[in-house]
């Protein structure tokens, strides 16, 4: 059960100002503002959901993740995770969660996957039996088979990103955040990486939470949708309540506009949304990148 | 008890994974020792050359110069090969890469020790060990058994400094976003200005040598003692101070380690 | 021309940005200067031998390395141009339409002089400002001064041009970086670095002084002094421009191999 109430987190950044003249003066004196990443983000997830975070770039997702993982401490408003405080006591909380970054490798270069593995093994002190049995199923599931004896720099993004996913499950997380787990992966690999993921919710009850900004992994696993914009939660719901505040709005528009509609360059979209809103085609509404970015636009979160 | 073999356990195998992975590039690794090997008998060459001229300086001998251009040479040596992912900290912060160290359920401190182990940094070693054995012979001081500990300590004392001092460098990367190169003047800056006897710079310098960074203690203090040049048996026991400065470094750390949860990067 | 100065500038300010880089390598080069002119008065001191220099023209050799590090440093090699050799990147750099020779060398002496720009000034107004005997003097005459700026011309060509070769010799191996640790670490006490050559005793000197790495900083520094003047001045000037060619052709042979195997190879 992860509850986050009112979590507030600003950053402090440097201002820099182009210029030569600019640069000599920031070499006494140095401004900075101050930028809300989180303003009272408040959410629960219960056990076993699978959800699904998203926004755009800069909205604060990855700060969410990481005060989730502990290695951030918010400024304001509290934060527990199966009644941890996840940065009071960073240990004992992160040997029950998984974390999956899709840009950035955890395993060791040059030796084979999994040599990798047992070092993983080492550093969550795993006990020999558990391991054993965590990395045939996840053999299993993910067709390592073949890799596992190689050296991760000669492996594909797919079949790294494969490898990634296994050494975040090594210790059987309860909670497991997966940020972009399909960037760049091809077709196959990308379904494969979805199936597994609905797998281990399936059979261990794993809770997923997912940032992507590939809609399609969201309709796949997200039973429920977090939007987050500019620092706070926009929307919490399933994909159908999202596709229907895109319609709601683009009605109310439609209705103030009355018929000088003007042609705008969001003209594609519009069309979609009303043609979808007569109830035509349903079809064409599924485009969920366009839909995405409608909404974008119309929280005016970009 | 438990809790310190298992974090050496773990160090062994990290050592492990970093050796093998090194001995897949064996030929860059034989370059690398070489090329420091002859940057370090270069420091050796300049002694050699300038006391080809001068006999002595501040009466110190070329063999008393020496033993204590090995003594620093060594430490360093030892602690670059330790520590090269304390000094690589910034860039992993920069890249992301210390969220995963934080992601794991150790201690940070073994996690980023562990990202690295430089074996090619010994190369300076084979010219310490040469320079360390002629300073042995020329030097003025009359060997026996506790005079070889306190060498010893010397130097184990030396590596423990630059250890705590690379901590210190760090630590900085928690509070700014540029690295802690300020921190290599102190580092760099011992290992090629400590080949002497840091009373030579000047009373001011040996007493920021002693009280601030303690250089003094590892160096000047206890190479009086093994020359025969103070009445003070105490100064063999010196080198011990470093333990002090590795637990204030430490303590920073953590305190940087605190700040860096609260900021991000 | 404009291309190079629009890159001088935006050096010189991004080095600036980097406040405490800036401070750092300030304070670096202010100790280490200091610590040096210390050790040479010492030594004078301890010994009645004659110095092979005068006291005075080691303290300006000290301040002025210092000062203008970056014009000389064969250590700190362009790391953009390695990336690019390590990671292959460089096969895009002779897709483009310019001599890869002359645009690396460009860019080299770029960063070089807007580094050494923002580093001299404070370094040099320091070595003024420390008490007597440290304290760096004026040229020795209107003439050394007009040589000395010469020859560190003539000195960062041919420091340059010694990187261009390393670079294009990392660039046939499979191990650039230990290449680079090798190459350029070979270079420091020949070029001057470690001490200054004239303490360098016979006969190992008379050879060093004819390799190329003397006509790198060696010469300017003493020049300024006057140590380096009258009959042997000259020689130095011819031995620099000698050298300065001959490593640019190597330089630019290299070049014209490396991107013929990589049309060939594809890299």
């Amino acid at each position: 059960m992860i509850v986050m109430d009112n979590v507030c987190k600003s950053y402090k950044v440097a201002k820099r100002n182009a210029g030569l003249k600019e640069a000599c003066k920031a070499l006494f004196h140095r401004e900075t503002e101050e930028i809300q990443a989180l303003k009272d983000v408040s959410f629960q997830i219960a056990d076993g959901e699978m959800v699904g975070y998203i926004g755009p770039n800069g909205a604060g997702k990855s700060s969410t993740i990481k005060i989730l993982s502990g290695i951030l401490t918010p400024d304001r408003g509290t934060c527990s995770i199966d009644g941890r405080i996840p940065w009071k006591n960073r240990v004992e909380h992160v040997k029950q969660i998984g974390v999956v970054f899709g840009q950035r490798s955890q395993l060791w270069w040059d030796i084979p996957v999994v040599d990798s593995f047992e070092l993983i093994k080492e550093i969550y002190s795993i006990t020999t039996p558990a391991y054993k049995d965590s990395l045939e199923e996840l053999t299993s599931l993910l067709q390592l088979e073949e890799i596992l004896k190689t050296p991760t720099r000669q492996l594909s993004l797919g079949q790294r990103m494969r490898c990634e996913i296994a050494a975040s499950l090594l210790h059987r997380p309860r909670l497991l955040f997966l940020d972009e787990p399909t960037i760049g992966l091809d077709a196959v690999s990308k379904l494969a990486v979805r199936d597994f993921i609905k797998k281990m919710n399936t059979e261990h009850g794993t809770t997923v939470l997912l940032t992507t900004h590939d809609m399609q992994d969201i309709e796949a696993i997200a039973d429920r949708v977090i939007l987050i914009g500019r620092g706070k939660v926009l929307l919490d719901g399933t994909l159908q309540d999202m596709k229907q505040l895109v319609k709601q709005e683009n009605m109310e528009k439609k209705a103030e506009e009355g018929k000088n509609f003007k042609e705008n360059e969001y003209i594609q979209a519009d069309k979609y949304v009303e043609e979808n809103a007569n109830g035509e085609d349903k079809e064409r509404f599924d485009n969920l990148d366009q839909v995405v970015a409608k909404l974008y636009r119309q929280l005016d979160i970009l | 008890m438990k809790r310190i073999y298992s974090s050496a356990h773990l160090y062994g195998r990290y050592i492990s994974v970093i050796l093998r992975s090194t001995m897949q590039y064996k030929f860059s690794f034989f370059l690398m020792v070489t090329g420091r090997f002859i940057l370090a008998f270069n420091g050796f060459l300049g002694i050699l050359f300038l006391f080809s001229g001068f006999s002595t300086i501040r009466e110190y001998t070329y063999g008393d110069i020496l033993l204590c251009f090995s003594v620093i040479q060594m430490s360093f040596a030892f602690a670059e090969c330790i520590g090269s992912g304390l000094k690589a900290l910034s860039g992993m912060i920069r890249r992301g890469e210390f969220d995963r160290i934080l992601l794991r359920p150790r201690s940070p401190i073994l996690q980023v020790l562990g990202t690295k182990f430089e074996l090619g940094r010994l190369g300076p070693m084979i010219t310490s060990v040469l320079t360390l054995i002629i300073g042995i012979l020329k030097s003025q001081a009359e060997w026996n058994f506790g005079k070889a500990l306190v060498l010893a300590a010397m130097i184990a004392g030396g590596t423990v400094l630059f250890l705590a001092l690379f901590i210190l460098g760090a630590s900085f990367c928690f509070f700014s976003i540029e690295d802690g190169g300020i921190l290599n003047i102190l580092t760099y800056g011992a290992k090629e200005h400590g080949k002497y006897p840091v009373d030579i710079y000047g009373k001011r310098f040996l007493q920021v040598c002693t009280y601030i960074i303690p250089y003094a203690m590892i160096q000047y203090y206890p190479l009086q003692y093994l020359l025969g040049k103070t009445e003070h048996w105490q100064y063999g026991l010196y080198p011990l101070a470093s333990i002090v400065f590795l637990a204030v470094c430490y303590l920073i750390w953590l305190l940087g380690l605190k700040n860096y949860k609260s900021c991000g990067n | 021309m404009k291309k190079y100065l629009s890159f001088f500038r935006v050096r010189f300010s991004t080095g600036l940005q980097y406040r405490m880089a800036a401070v750092t390598a300030l304070t670096t080069q202010f100790f280490w200067g200091l610590l040096e002119c210390i050790i040479f008065k010492v030594l004078m001191e301890s010994n009645s031998v004659a110095m092979p220099m005068s006291y005075s023209a080691v303290v300006s050799y000290v301040w002025l390395k210092e000062a203008f590090f970056a014009l000389f440093n064969t250590w700190a090699a362009d790391n953009e141009i390695f990336g690019m050799i390590v990671d292959g990147g460089i096969a895009y750099e002779f897709c483009r339409p310019v001599s890869v020779y002359t645009m690396w060398f460009s860019r080299s002496v770029g960063s070089r002089m807007a580094e050494a720009a923002l580093r001299c000034g404070p370094v040099l107004l320091g070595a003024l400002l420390v008490p007597a005997p440290y304290k760096i003097s004026p040229p020795s005459s209107l003439f050394a001064f007009f040589m000395f700026l010469l020859t560190m011309i003539l000195a960062m060509g041919v420091t340059v041009s010694f990187c261009m070769i390393v670079y294009m010799l990392c660039f046939f191996t499979i191990s650039p970086v230990g290449w680079r640790v090798l190459l350029t670490g070979a270079v420091e006490l020949l070029s001057g670095a470690v001490i200054p050559l004239p303490f360098i005793p016979q006969p190992y000197r008379q050879v060093i002084e004819l390799l190329p790495f003397a006509s790198m900083q060696n010469i300017p520094l003493r020049a300024y002094s006057g140590d380096l003047t009258g009959d042997h001045l000259l020689p130095a000037v011819l031995l620099q421009v000698f050298w300065f060619v001959v490593m640019t052709t190597i330089g630019v042979l290299l070049c014209k191999r490396a991107e013929r195997r990589i049309v060939i190879q594809g890299g």
